[in-house]
């Protein structure tokens, strides 16, 4: 059954990913503050508001802390925004999908652009933050660099999850479930804003699975200018979130489109 | 060589039929239409032959390729303009063509080179760096129609391309679609316009509840065919046989007593004339020769 089959990949999707470029060129400056103000806010106000009643958490500042955990946290934002509303926008109000598949490009060409772009603009989103991490001198060390790579990893696992919530949608009203229901328990699940053994062992168990939990586990260590111990597990545990999540949204967008 | 050949074509939404067993062939340079009230199917008969949904039966081949199998490889020789405008709203008119004509892996230099042209044709020039939010309907259906034809396709699709348009946006249309025609491109479109089918169709099908009940040449008769079944197209206008004229006689006169090739029988005996009154569609259409050509 062709909906069931693995989606193609190839590099048909570079056009509609420059498609998406051009028209993030055109509104970047506003784009840009949007996906920088709001960690930063976060890092500035909670880590020095709060970090200044805290004694050490992890072993460092709490604004060092918690800035490792808003690198993963405003990349995943940034990622889910961009494959839910943006997506959504363009396969169902601007119908420019319908323009793009009368083209030589299939449907998989399509979803793997709006995979592949909506992790791009988390590593801006990503680098942003880590930009900032490195101007208030929160980390000392070369190993956060790596940071570089996880981003657009994370960027493509929230990604590929949140097209498959695209691929449900009948309105943009729909995509409040999944931030009610997994991102925001997952921001305060997963070690970012603070440690994951402050959970009951229940809930330590169920971060154990979430995709940003992996994330944080691979951020804060290299921040910290540690190696992160069981690296290739975390990143594993991310591709295999990206893929799965691909896949479904693959299948759902063909039973979506393609009848 | 049909450029577009279709075989028994079935597609069911939720056990309704929508498109009941089409077939036709259509040979390079025609312009064929596809005539019909809304809902008869003339939308998704298109969007079978891009491939774009599967049938659930017949078989399709596009530009001598299997659809939908190949369907992604065919299209690269067709162009679309589709029913709704599908521009990009961010883009200027030139960046709309630009952009779409990255699609089919053209060289960049070739796109640059082709749009000033192209926006010649579309009556644009003035408008190159005008956001689409600034045009009128026609303007847009104009530019979708550039758009489609920034591949230099052998074969367009349009979904009915002057729907909405005031009556001189669509002369504009039509015009460039007969210019496209000179030029020896093949054009499908859909319509519900008679007017629109006659002037621009060498051979037409009126297709109603996924049906094509008949298939006609507007200005002179056809060779015989029946009702449920297609011929090919030879490409060349036949001459008129007995019987063919382009308005229905009035009854009693010896040309009334020519049968509908549909329904077989002569107008003022026809239940479906005398249910549909005079404003049948199938009997004041142009009328079908029962003879050969």
């Amino acid at each position: 059954m062709r909906v069931f089959a693995l989606p193609s990949m190839s590099l048909r999707f570079v056009p509609v990913w420059r498609r998406n470029l051009l028209v993030w060129r055109k509104l970047a400056v506003p784009s840009l503050l949007g996906n920088l103000a709001d960690p930063l806010i976060y890092v500035l106000g909670l880590g020095y508001g709060l970090g200044s009643m805290l004694p050490q958490v992890g072993g460092v500042p709490y604004i060092a802390f918690l800035a490792a955990g808003m690198v993963c946290s405003s990349t995943m934002n940034s990622a889910t925004f961009e494959a839910m509303y943006s997506a959504f926008s363009r396969m169902h109000v601007q119908r420019t999908w319908d323009a793009i598949m009368n083209a030589p490009l299939d449907l998989d060409d399509v979803v793997l652009a709006e995979l592949v772009w909506a992790a791009s603009k988390s590593v801006l989103s990503g680098a942003a933050i880590l930009a900032v991490v490195w101007l208030l001198g929160l980390t000392h060390s070369l190993l956060s660099l790596w940071v570089l790579a996880l981003v657009p990893l994370v960027g493509l696992a929230f990604g590929a999850l949140a097209l498959a919530v695209t691929a449900m949608a009948r309105s943009y009203d729909f995509f409040m479930y999944y931030f009610t229901l997994v991102i925001t328990p997952m921001s305060l699940l997963c070690g970012v804003f603070f440690p994951i053994d402050q959970l009951p062992a229940t809930f330590q168990a169920i971060a154990a699975f979430l995709p940003l939990t992996h994330a944080v586990a691979i951020a804060r260590p290299l921040l910290l200018g540690e190696i992160p111990g069981y690296a290739a597990l975390h990143v594993l545990v991310l591709l295999a979130y990206a893929a799965a999540g691909f896949y479904a949204a693959s299948v759902l967008f063909r039973r979506r489109l393609l009848k | 060589m049909a450029v577009l050949a279709a075989s028994g074509l079935r597609k069911s939404y939720g056990g309704e039929e929508v498109v009941a067993g089409v077939s036709f062939g259509i040979a390079p340079g025609e312009c064929f239409g596809l005539l019909g009230p809304n809902g008869a199917g003339k939308t998704t008969t298109l969007r079978l032959c891009l491939g774009l949904v599967d049938p659930d039966g017949g078989s399709i081949e596009l530009m001598q390729r299997p659809v939908p199998g190949e369907a992604r490889r065919a299209r690269v020789r067709v162009g679309v303009v589709p029913q709704m405008d599908n521009l990009d709203p961010d883009f200027t008119v030139e960046e709309n063509l630009l952009v779409y004509g990255r699609y089919f892996s053209l060289p960049e230099r070739t796109i640059r080179e082709r749009i000033p042209p192209l926006l010649e044709f579309a009556g644009l020039a003035a408008r190159a760096a005008s956001r689409i939010q600034t045009l009128s309907g026609g303007m847009k259906r104009r530019l979708t129609l550039a758009r489609a034809l920034i591949n230099d396709p052998d074969l367009i699709f349009m979904d009915e391309p002057t729907t909405g348009l005031d009556p001189q946006a669509r002369h504009l249309i039509w015009e460039r679609l007969k210019q496209l025609l000179a030029q020896g491109k093949t054009i499908v479109l859909t319509t519900h316009f008679m007017e629109e089918a006659e002037r621009l169709c060498a051979r037409l099908a009126i297709m109603d509840r996924g049906l094509p009940s008949v298939m006609k040449r507007p200005r002179s008769s056809s060779h015989g065919t029946s009702s449920r079944t297609w011929s090919r197209s030879t490409g060349t206008a036949s001459r008129p046989g007995p019987g063919g004229r382009r308005f229905r006689s009035p009854p009693g006169s010896r040309e009334a007593a020519t049968p509908c090739s549909a329904t077989r029988r002569i107008p003022r005996r026809c239940s479906r004339a005398s249910r549909d009154g005079p404003n049948c569609a199938i009997c004041t259409g142009p009328r079908i020769s029962k003879t050969s050509s």
